[in-house]
């Protein structure tokens, strides 16, 4: 095993929800099912006001390569197509559909079939017709990744199970419930890449997990199953790489071109179910946690339910200050729970105790650039961007930091590091689209 | 509805920030000052007080002639003052003691802007400066040290106390003074530099608690262990050094863990901080030996501070899969 540098140990807060059993959240009568649940093009509508659909049917295709379908977690009737503020600060078309109850699956899903058969093309079909895409949180669709240039060759496909996000146990919780979907959906997305070999990595603080995992994949000679040191960023793509299989993703360069391909457990349970079953993505666990809510857990939750709804379930307390989709580290928070759920949203977290926290000058301890995993030096990064010199971030290496937030939970200056570096990107690609223009106009 | 608080990520901190950094600091020096008042009494401490008070006084008038926000609670200027007072001979007037601490948080710390921005090391820049405008109160040949029986109440200006030149200004083969004394801080020396036990107390305090890094008083001070031993001296040959009495004696332990350990005014990486130390080391050695002064660690942790933007330029960590 390899260590990769930096990092931090923020507390992990997970005996929350880590021992609580994965539980159906009861399915509203009306559900948004967001157009947005990925990254790239948005999905467009396939139905309109006033359809009958089933569940699983298709309601919003892929508009590109780099895009992913949406289905119907219910079915029941489109009560309309509805702009709606989703959990990403963006607002975007969402399909409203009335349950009828009947939970009556489309034509062609939810049917199970011999996989051993597929070839890798229909691999990669299988999961981009059942609208699969990252569930780390990242959402980048799954075929994409699956779909390997000509130039490329995949060694390894390497199952991320770290869960170094404080909070968060649904990785968890699947890992220990389902390890065999999980297991095959890995041998699955090897098949898909022509990969040798698969690698499974999950932080020591899992033992359960860990136990599970290597049970179920005992009978494969090729796939190993690994207990990480608990360090947050482990989790994180390119760490994970690092510390499995030692290579380094070079700056600006995908895993792809050292011969990985990464997946998230969730991930490879998705594939599995979009190959054997032919179940879209149309549900996933939601770990609903915090001191915010009288009853956390771990909560199989439809696409389009509204965090509202689902918090509720969950005992929401009154007095909330602060609430996040997605983890404390990296999460978004959110001014309101009026938003969809939707593929990417691995938790929400309810905080009680939440103050705006004032900053001040940096005081050069170096603590930010000890714990940076990308070996950047974000008090530097933070000093010019302060100033307004936004290039000579991006000379400083900008772009390399992938906003894991180590550095700003340790700053003792409360530098908002993290918003400064989002804050320069957005600057950059401003400038960079203006410049474009300026040249073909 | 109901609205929450909005904020970029993360959502959650480490306890220690800067306050916490500081007033940390001024408790891990109280064991010196303790040692201040046992060797020279409570004529040093009250130079302390003075001292501290003048720091925080001028830095909260100069944040309200500026507009500023108010942040003397924030223990830099307490740690200021504390650290100007010990490195002032025991016997200094109030006037020194003042003018001190008016030009380190003025000139020192708030010209530059204040806390983060500074160059220097502003109790030093209080030093320097006493240092020309006061020589012969601060440079003396000849410094008090309370009578063999010590008290507290005994004043150092008064008839409690005998002038012996300090253990840097001496013959050091010559045994005036015993490493164990130098250790433990009976001998002559500014106010709180003498006890290298009570600093080492509180140096090795910061470093438990990740405030000091400990590659800065061992590249330090081991660098001036390996000058003092191996180089000539006016009294010795090549090898003959005595490196022990070295290291104890002078400003060394408190400059090496107070001084050079200064956030601001050090290297962020620990590259950096070996190449400050080994630095901070060659200087102090070379003005202890060589050098008009019999103490080299002012001006040696001064010229250090004015390269350490440019060691922090070119001791960055490589960048993750980037080739070196």
């Amino acid at each position: 095993m390899f260590r990769f540098r930096g990092g931090i140990h923020p507390p992990a807060s997970k005996e929350l929800t880590q021992g609580k059993r994965i539980e159906d959240a009861p399915v509203p009568e009306v559900l948004a099912v967001p157009m947005v649940q990925h990254l790239g093009g948005p999905a467009k509508p396939r139905v309109s006001k006033g359809d009958e659909v089933k569940k699983g049917q298709l309601v919003g295709e892929a508009s590109g390569f780099v895009s992913a379908n949406v289905h119907a977690p219910v079915s029941g009737k489109v009560a309309g197509i509805e702009e709606r503020p989703l959990y990403q600060g963006i607002e975007a078309p969402c399909v409203v559909i009335e349950k009828d109850g009947r939970e009556e699956w489309a034509d062609g899903a939810n049917v199970e079939r011999d996989t051993s058969s597929l070839s890798p093309k229909e691999i990669v079909e299988a999961v981009f017709d059942a609208g699969v895409v990252g569930m780390g949180g990242a959402a980048f669709p799954t075929h994409v990744k699956l779909t390997v240039p000509d130039d490329a060759r995949i060694d390894t496909v390497i199952l991320n199970g770290a869960e170094c996000e404080p909070y968060q146990t649904c990785d968890h919780r699947l890992m220990v419930e389902s390890p065999g979907t999980i297991i095959e959906g890995l041998l699955l997305a090897m098949r898909a890449v022509g990969a040798e070999s698969g690698a499974v990595g999950i932080e020591a603080n899992k033992p359960d997990a860990v136990k599970a995992m290597s049970d179920a994949a005992s009978s494969f000679g090729n796939v190993t199953v690994l207990s990480l040191p608990v360090r947050y960023p482990q989790g994180s793509e390119k760490q994970l790489i690092k510390a499995l299989v030692g290579r380094e993703v070079p700056p600006g360069k995908l895993p792809l071109h050292v011969g990985v391909v990464v997946q998230n457990v969730g991930t490879a349970n998705a594939i599995c179910e979009a190959a054997a079953w032919k179940r879209p993505l149309i549900e996933r666990v939601v770990t609903v946690t915090g001191d915010g809510v009288s009853r956390p857990g771990n909560y199989l939750t439809r696409m389009g339910e509204s965090a509202t709804e689902l918090l509720e379930h969950a005992g929401i307390r009154a007095g909330v200050r602060k609430l996040i989709a997605g983890g404390p580290m990296m999460g978004i928070a959110q001014r309101t729970a009026e938003f969809p759920m939707a593929k990417g949203v691995t938790s929400l977290l309810a905080l009680m105790d939440a103050k705006p926290s004032d900053w001040q000058a940096c005081i050069r301890c170096g603590r930010c650039v000890e714990v940076c995993p990308m070996g950047l030096m974000p008090c530097d990064l933070s000093i010019l961007i302060e100033s307004r010199d936004y290039d000579g971030a991006e000379e400083s290496n900008l772009q390399d930091c992938f906003e894991c937030g180590c550095c700003t939970y340790v700053c003792p200056a409360r530098r908002p590091v993290v918003q400064m570096v989002k804050l320069a990107k957005a600057e950059l690609a401003k400038a960079k689209k203006r410049k474009q223009s300026a040249k073909t106009g | 509805m109901e609205q929450f608080l909005v904020e970029t990520s993360p959502h959650i901190r480490a306890t220690q920030d800067v306050r916490r950094v500081m007033w940390t600091v001024v408790v891990a020096l109280i064991p010196a000052g303790v040692a201040a008042g046992v060797f020279f009494g409570y004529w040093a401490i009250r130079l302390v007080a003075v001292c501290v008070i003048t720091s925080v006084a001028t830095e909260a008038v100069i944040q309200i002639l500026r507009r500023k926000a108010l942040t003397v609670d924030d223990g830099s200027a307490v740690v200021t003052g504390i650290l100007m007072a010990y490195v002032l001979p025991p016997n200094s007037s109030i006037l020194v003691g003042t003018v001190g601490s008016f030009i380190a948080i003025a000139i020192g710390k708030q010209a530059f802007g204040g806390l983060g921005h500074n160059i220097w090391n502003p109790a030093l820049v209080g030093r320097a400066f006493v240092q020309m405008a006061y020589a012969s109160k601060v440079s003396l040949s000849e410094w008090p040290v309370l009578n063999e029986i010590t008290h507290f109440s005994a004043d150092v200006r008064g008839v409690d106390a005998v002038s012996r030149a300090s253990a840097l200004a001496v013959d050091f083969t010559k045994g005036t003074y015993s490493v164990a004394d130098l250790f433990l801080g009976k001998v002559p020396g500014c106010i709180g530099e003498t006890s290298a036990l009570a600093l080492l107390i509180g140096g090795a305090a910061l470093i438990l608690l990740r405030i000091v890094n400990w590659r800065m008083p061992l590249s330090y001070i081991g660098t001036v262990f390996a000058l003092t031993w191996v180089l000539p001296s006016p009294y010795t040959g090549w090898f003959g050094g005595m490196p022990f009495y070295h290291i104890f004696a002078g400003g060394l332990m408190l400059g090496a863990f107070y001084m050079a350990t200064d956030m601001v005014t050090t290297p962020v990486t620990g590259k950096g901080i070996v190449i400050f130390g080994i630095g901070a080391g060659v200087l102090t050695t070379v003005i202890r030996y060589y050098g008009g002064y019999p103490e080299g660690v002012c001006y040696a942790i001064l010229l250090m501070n004015t390269a350490t933007p440019l060691i922090d330029r070119y001791t960055g960590p490589r960048v993750f899969g980037a080739k070196k």
